[in-house]
Formats: C-alpha cells, structure tokens, sequence
C-alpha cells in the first residue's frame, strides 16, 4: 500500500473484494459447541465500508458470527457474562478458538454458575463485534446491517477477548483503552492482574515488562514510557480489541493477548485456561455490576494507576493560560473605550466594537465551511477523484483530506478581500478573543471525556494559540503555529508513539503510516462511531484556522 | 426462554384403575406417584406426587420417597415444589369433609451433566437410589414413563425392565403412551429386590434439532444508557396454518416511565392491531403500570411488541443497599388456546353416518397454556452514594478552619501584663494575697 507505490499499477478501476479470505467455518463451529452442551445460534451481517480497507483489504464486508449460550442451572438468565474471540483474515486467532471451546467443556459440567456465560466467535474481528453488539441491544449505531439474534441472556456484566498468536505463550498483554478513550472499571484489570500472579503467568501492559525496581531512576522513567503510550493510545480513540467496542454499552471489557517471544520459560494453554477460569469464577460472584473502583486513570505500570484527581488538574492549569490571556484581552479591548485608557501594550486607536463583530462573522463561517468540508469532502468526492486520477480510492480520501487541509492555509490570503477593507486595525484581537473561547470551550469538553486526547492538544495548541498576534516576526509564529496544528500533532505523536515502543520510524515510512492512520481514522469514524476525525475537522481545525487568519491580519 | 413444551409437570391421574370420583374415597389412602417423561432436548423431567387423604399426615416410609435425595435433586436444572390441600366430599351428598392433601416435587435432569452427553438415563444415575419396596401405607405406588416417541419401532430405544401394562391419553393435544410401573404388584419387585428402570438408544439418535413448541416467547430490554431503553416482546407462532389468539399482561414498575404513544405491534414487516387493549397507568410509588392486550398471532410468524420507556430517579431512600444490581422486571404472562396438529381425530367419511357432515369437525385439540417469559434487569441512574460523607467532611473541615479562625479574631481580646518584678519573697506574698482576694503588691 502506499502513495509512493507504482500509480501504473492501480489504474483502472478495483474491482471490490466481495469474498473473505478465509471465512469461518459456521457449521464445524455449531455442531461442536453443540457438541459440547452448549445453546448455539449463529448470525449474519454485511456491511459496505465507505471506502476500501487497505490495512485490512476489504471493501464489501459480510460474515456471519456464532455464539453458544451456556445456561446457569436453576438460574433465571437475567444477567450474562461473555468470552470472546474475534477472529479476522489477518489473524485467525484458530488457538483462541479451540481454548474457548475447551473452556466451554469445561464450563458445562459445573454447578455453581449463576449466570449464563456467552462463547462468542466473530468473523472479521472488530466488524462482527459490533455487529453483533448492536443486534444483542437492539440499535443501530453505525448503519450496519445484521440479522436479529434469536437467543439472548439479559443483562451482560462482563466481557474478556481473547486473542493467542500461537499454543505456547511467554506473556499475556492485557489491553484496557477502548473506543473514544473509554475505560473499563480499573476492579477489572486488578482481577486479571491477581489471576497472574496466582498462576505465575508474566502479564505485560503495552507490551512491555513491569518495571522492578522503583527506588533508582530507573523504575519511573519506564513507567513514564508506558504512562505516555497509554496517553498516546486513549488520545487515538481506537478499539484496541474487541473489548473497546463493549465499553460503549456499560460492558465492562478487557482484551488478553497471548504473546510468544523468545523467552525462555513458556506457558502453556492450561496455565491461560485456569487463569480466565478463576477470572470468570470471580465475575460470577458479582452480586452488582463493576462500579467500586475508578473508571478514568492512567496506568504507568500494571499494579499502579494515577487517579483523575491527580492528572485533571495538569489540563485545568492549561486552560487556566487561556482564560488569563482571554481575560487580558478583554481587558485591553475594554480599556480602549475610554479615552484615558489603561496602559495598553499597543498603540491606542479608536476602536469600532460594532464594526470589529461584524468583520468578525466571515472568518468564522469560512472557517466552519472549510472544516465542514475536512469532514464531508474526502469521502463523498471519492470517486469523482478517482476517475480523474490515478489513485485508489482510500488514497483518493487521503489526498482530498490533506488538499483541504492544505487549501486552508491560503485562506487569510484570500479572505481579505472578501471582507472589507474598513475592518479595523484592533480587529485582530476580537478575532482572538472568540477564537480564545472557542478553543478553551473544546478544550475543556475533551479533555472532560477523553482526557489525553484533550491534553495532548492542549498542550500544543495552546501556547500557539496564545502567542499569535499579526506583529512580530510573521515567520517564526507562523512555522509554531503549523507545527502545532492538529495534523502536524498526530504526525509527531505517531513518531513518538513508535519511539517509545523502541521500534523507531524513519521519514519515510513514518509518511506512510500517518497517511494509513489518516485513512484509519475515517473509517473508524463510520464503522464503529469514533470521534477522532468529527473533532478534528469539524471543531479543531476550524479554530486553528482562526488562530491562522489572526496572524496574517492585514 | 420460556417453551410451552409438552411437560405433564402438573399432570393429576385422579383416576386410578378401579377408582372412580363418584364412590366415596377410602378413609386412609395414599397414592404416591413419579412420572418420567424425556424433554425433546434430551433432558428428562420427573415428576412425583404425593396426595393423602386424611384428617392428619402420617409419615412415609419406603416406596418414592427412596428417591429423594438431596444431592443429586440439586445438580439439577430446573425444580419445583408445590403443595395443595383441598377439602373433598367423603360421600355423594357432601355431609362430612375431608382433607385432602397433595406434595409435588418437579424437577429436570441436565441430560448433559448425568448422562454424559449419551441420551441414556436410568433411575439410578439420576437418584443414584433405585426402588427397593412400596410404601406399606400406600394404596398406590406408581412409576409412569412416557415412551410415546419410541412406541413404533421398537430397534431404536430399549426400556428395561419391559412393561407389563401401557395407559394412553391426550395430554396437552398429543397423544401420549406411558408404561406402568406399579410397584405394588409384587411380580415387579420380586424378581431382583430392586427395580431400577433404565432407558438405552440401540442406534444414537441423530443430531437433530429438538421440536419447536407452537407458542414461544422471549423478552429483552433495547437500548443502551441509563437514561431510557425498550421493552421488547418477541412473540413466536411456529403452527404451520392455524392463527391463534394470544392474551398478553404486562406489569411495569412505575420507576420505567413508558411511553404508550410508541406501542408498536409488528408481525411479518406490517402492522398488528391487537383486538383488544387495556392500560392503567402507573402512579408514582403506588401501583406499576399495567397492560393487557388480545394479539392476534398470524400462523408461522413471529410478532414483536415494543414500548419505550424512560428511566427515573428515584428518592434517595428509595435505593436498595445494592442498587447497581439493578431493579427486575416481572416477566409478562401469555395466556392461549393453543390448537394441536396430531390430536384430532382422523374422520372416516365412508364408516360414519352421513349426519355426521352437518356439523362441524370437533377439532377437540386446543389446550390452554399459561407462558411466563424471562425477568428482566434494567439498571437504574444511581448517584454516588459517598457524597453525603464527602459534603459533611468538607464543610465540617471549612466550618471549623475558617469560621473558627475569624471568631477567634473577631473576638480576641487583648491584655497588657505587667512585667514581674522582685524576688520570691514578694512572689510568695503576691500569691497569699491573690489567694485572700487582695490585690496583689
């Protein structure tokens, strides 16, 4: 994949993949997990993607899941708990497979289950998820198009995914941020974590190891490591696994990767198997859902957890910078009306306040239409692009979306003669001040949901924000404020990303992977509900432009 | 999911072999009773009943009551107990009363958990008891099992030991064939000192599907969130062409606010007008709401009735200790005449009267049926019920530090003290004249 590859090669149009690459086998799964004692129904869905997958080279999308009920005896299936294992073209996850239903086995012939237990296969990994989420309560989310589920066990209090890569692992990682940044119950990731201990079983966050040894340097900057790539993946809004599609309905969610590495010391599936075990033991004593411990954290090593108390206040403090300089120019605004005037730190000039709100109106709106058209454009047009040159579609969406973005910038070139040329020269700093508020306003209401993402864009834009004034050198703020620009920030944060994980991007292929995540994130927006690319497009951007019209004031 | 199978759970044989309702029943009497009947789903039910009839119970002693045993009834699926207790007319004219006084016990056997996956059964693995001798108080001690399927072919199943006698009826609109086990005839038990019925497949059953009952119901909540969701009723009529009426009631709490405008009845894509709708509102903490509707169920189709509701808040003291259980739903009731396919009778129209073709065919099939879906759980918004210890601590704290700090300050008074001069003799008489009330030096 990629824009740098041969363009002869992709001429003409793709015909779309229809076919799954390896589809599930439907009928060898229900007859053995009636085999096993199990209540099996199976359903299908389809769904046409907006443009094609290139990461997981699909287009039309149709599967069909399968889940078995395990029935509590002499239990009223009001509440259910579920183990999942979503299996895709690109990672067929065969030994998860045959773990649940050796799990199921086992299951069957106890006694002490209080609820019912779902086994659930999903075609197509993260699609058949949702696909059968949304059918199991009822909505529609996401316009996707499943079949109704026949069998249903109430109220589901828990869920664990699993995926194994092969039948001997070294570690398990575990994975908690889900979609939007959603957390599940940290109660949840403490009970996986006393199941390893108890099985001696090595449980990795991030994929890395716990950091020993906290009394010398050492032990917090590895957890700093993994606190930032935990703020790097909550601030992405991605499903890292099925688990993050299940948070969305009050699930409460975990994804267990079976990892195998060259270690020495391997476990077997035995030693996975007792370990969910004992969790789903735990899970079905629950008399209440999970709710005692904290839902927002950070987590820089597996045992330890920052609390909302204490990270909150980082993000408030930069919000503070803005409302001081919102409140400093209000004041150097008021201070003009008087003729003796506060000493201002500018020339004094009569100021023409119905003037300036008026000039103020067409930065705004043609802000919001170029953000409205970040957002609508790329995906509607794609065709239309791909007919006139030679790119596939996804790369069509992606070079129309950085075109936008592009066009943006000429835009205070062109904007000024739109406008006319009475606005007055303190106009600028009208402009600022609702661009001020407008940015610390989403600024707060991110950071209130999706704290890292909130304080990862705080922490760029603001002090651009903050410093871009049309005096002074143009030059230099000019290349802060596009190096601070939502797409320059997902750029950098994808470098860092891959520097933490010490597997380190060269230029170009650091090109290719923001240019895949651009094309990721839109159709994440439309499959599952992200709220990434809306809030970029449709919030941010259009205020960074007006940080931009700001400083090429006329 | 609730199924109207055909279980004879409740199934009452007041009529024994040389019984009959209208001679006066015997004074000391006591039938005890087990019916065995296997489920489509290779679950089998049993069923026993005791009923005695007399001014006082007497205890029992060996016959069915070998069987119960604590253990093993509760590895099972499903069980229930009931007693009833009825007065009944000791002769024709109802001069004197007596009591009569009916036990039953209901339970289901996991097929999967005591037959290891094989269909097989017998009472020894389900009771790990077999039957030794009758009750010497009985008057009837009796073992039916259903062996209705397998009647015809006799290669495919084996029940052991062989039955001497078979009774026949219609139950539930099929007719239905049971073996006879009566344990005080004495050529039973005689022959091994023990009889243990067993069941055994000749040739495995094939995987098929088990047979899906007429009327089938299923419950669910849509929706996500704390704020508001959907009670939806999917309804099944699997009768290949006969359309029934079905009489739903539902029972709502009053905290799920619905809203009856959005009742919507759908069968096979198109709107269903139930003939007959009644709705009493809910008044707040007083009385749930209550809807009671006639649905009209066209043949082979599933009919889904839905109502959205919204969730409330409840007062403070309203919460249970463990409110993010949840709060249940009752499950709603289905009440139908449920027609039978098999039961009728086959009409010869060349051996019967011509007479016969002026009336109409008694079908004679219908059962009624009393269907009970799933409870539900619906969450409810709860408030975090740490603030009231929070509010306190904090404005205890506030109130003391500041509110403590400006009394002080506002308040304080200042004194000037004289610098002590002198030695301890004027000290000394400085504290004798404090003492006497002097003024000091």
């Amino acid at each position: 994949m990629g824009l740098l590859s041969d363009p002869v090669r992709r001429r003409g149009a793709r015909p779309p993949r229809a076919a799954p690459q390896t589809a599930l086998p439907v009928a060898w799964l229900e007859r053995t997990m009636r085999a096993v004692g199990l209540e099996v129904h199976t359903q299908s869905f389809s769904r046409k993607l907006p443009f094609p997958d290139e990461t997981h080279e699909r287009y039309i999308v149709s599967g069909t899941n399968v889940y078995g009920i395990l029935r509590a005896p002499r239990a009223a299936s009001t509440e259910s708990l579920v183990l999942t294992v979503p299996c895709g073209s690109d990672s067929t996850n065969s030994q998860a497979v045959g773990l649940l239903l050796a799990l199921a086995a086992h299951f069957r012939g106890q006694i002490y289950w209080a609820k019912d237990i779902i086994f659930l296969v999903t075609e197509h990994d993260l699609l058949g998820t949702e696909a059968w989420l949304e059918a199991y309560h009822d909505v529609n989310v996401t316009g996707m198009q499943s079949s109704p589920l026949q069998g249903r066990a109430g109220a589901i209090q828990a869920a664990v995914a699993l995926e194994l890569s092969s039948d001997m692992v070294t570690s398990l990682d575990v994975a908690v941020e889900g979609l939007n940044g959603q957390l599940p119950n940290l109660d949840l990731l403490n009970l996986f974590q006393t199941f390893c201990q108890k099985g001696g079983l090595l449980c990795t966050l991030q994929g890395k190891l716990q950091p020993q040894d906290w009394t010398s340097l050492d032990g917090p900057l590895q957890g700093l490591q993994m606190l930032l790539l935990m703020v790097l993946r909550q601030a992405s809004g991605r499903p890292h696994g099925s688990h993050g599609l299940f948070l969305r309905y009050r699930v409460e969610a975990l994804t267990l990767r079976g990892i195998n590495s060259f270690r020495q010391y391997k476990y077997d599936l035995v030693a996975v198997g007792k370990a969910l075990e004992g969790m789903f033991r735990k899970l079905n004593h629950l008399l209440e859902r999970l709710h005692q411990s904290f839902f927002l954290y950070l987590l820089p090593a597996i045992s330890r957890f920052v609390s909302i108390g204490l990270y909150m206040p980082a993000a408030g403090f930069l919000l503070l910078v803005l409302g001081l300089k919102i409140s400093s120019l209000h004041e150097a605004g008021v201070g003009l009306e008087e003729p003796g005037g506060s000493p201002g730190p500018s020339v004094p000039l009569p100021p023409a306040q119905g003037m300036g709100l008026a000039s103020l109106v067409a930065p705004l709106l043609i802000s919001q239409a170029m953000g409205l058209a970040l957002y609508v454009l790329p995906v509607l047009g794609q065709h239309v692009a791909a007919q006139h040159f030679p790119v596939a579609e996804a790369e069509a969406v992606v070079l129309t979306l950085l075109a936008i973005y592009a066009a943006g910038l000429a835009l205070p070139h062109n904007t000024h003669r739109v406008v006319s040329t009475q606005a007055p020269d303190r106009g600028w700093m009208a402009l600022k001040l609702v661009a001020l508020i407008y940015l610390a306003l989403q600024l707060g209401c991110i950071a209130l949901t999706n704290f890292s993402l909130g304080f990862l864009l705080a922490a760029t834009m603001v002090p651009a924000a903050a410093l871009a004034k049309p005096h002074g050198s143009r030059t230099l703020y000019a290349a802060l404020l596009v190096l601070t620009s939502p797409a320059a920030t997902l750029l950098g944060s994808l470098f860092l990303w891959r520097e933490l994980q010490e597997a380190p991007l060269s230029l170009a292929e650091g090109w290719q992977l923001f240019l895949a995540a651009l094309a990721q994130g839109v159709l994440e927006h439309h499959t599952y509900g992200a709220l990434l690319f809306p809030l970029l497009s449709l919030g941010l951007y259009p205020c960074w432009l007006l940080f931009w019209n700001v400083l090429f004031w006329k | 999911m609730a199924a109207a199978m055909p279980l004879p759970l409740f199934l009452l044989l007041l009529l024994g072999p040389g019984g009959r309702c209208l001679a006066e029943p015997q004074r000391d009497s006591l039938r005890e009773e087990l019916v065995i009947t296997p489920l489509p789903s290779g679950d089998v039910a049993a069923t026993f009943q005791f009923r005695t009839r007399w001014d006082s119970e007497l205890q029992r002693e060996g016959g069915l009551s070998v069987l119960l045993k604590a253990d093993r009834l509760f590895h099972t699926s499903y069980h229930s107990q009931a007693v009833h207790i009825r007065p009944v007319c000791r002769n024709a004219r109802c001069t004197s009363v007596s009591w009569e006084l009916r036990q039953t016990l209901s339970v289901v056997f996991d097929a999967f958990i005591t037959g290891q996956g094989k269909k097989d059964w017998s009472l020894f693995r389900m009771f790990s008891r077999t039957l030794t001798e009758p009750c010497p108080l009985a008057s009837e001690s009796r073992v039916y099992v259903d062996i209705t399927n397998y009647n015809q072919d006799n290669e495919t199943l084996e029940v052991n030991p062989p039955p001497t006698t078979t009774y026949h009826d219609v139950i539930l609109g099929t007719r239905k064939t049971y073996a006879i086990y009566d344990l005080l005839d004495t050529a039973m038990i005689n022959n091994s000192r023990n009889l243990n019925i067993q069941l055994k497949w000749k040739r495995p059953p094939e995987n098929e599907f088990p047979p899906v009952p007429f009327l089938h119901a299923q419950r669910y909540v849509s929706g996500y969130g704390l704020q508001k969701g959907e009670l939806s009723t999917l309804l099944y009529n699997t009768h290949p062409y006969r359309a029934f009426p079905v009489l739903l009631l539902d029972t709502v709490p009053w905290y799920l606010r619905l809203y009856v405008h959005t009742l919507t009845i759908t069968s096979k894509g198109k709107d269903n007008k139930p003939s007959y709708i009644h709705y009493q509102p809910a008044q707040d903490r007083l009385q749930p709401h209550l809807l009671e509707m006639l649905i009209q169920l066209p043949a082979n189709s599933v009919t889904k009735v839905s109502i959205q509701f919204e969730r409330a808040l409840l007062k403070w003291t309203e919460y249970t200790p463990d409110p993010n259980h949840g709060f249940y739903v009752s499950p709603s009731v289905l009440s139908a005449l449920v027609p039978s396919m098999v039961a009728a009778k086959p009409v010869d129209w060349e051996e019967s009267p011509l007479f016969n073709s002026l009336f109409p065919v008694s079908d004679g099939s219908n059962y009624f049926m009393r269907l009970y879906t799933e409870p539900l759980l619906v969450n409810l918004p709860t408030p975090d019920f740490s603030m009231p210890y929070n509010v306190i601590c904090l404005t205890c704290t506030v109130v003391a530090v500041c509110y403590g700090s400006f009394y002080n300050l506002l308040t304080r008074t200042f004194h000037i003290e004289e610098p002590r001069t002198g030695g301890l003799a004027k000290r000394l008489a400085n504290l004798i004249r404090r003492i006497r009330g002097v003024p000091p030096l």
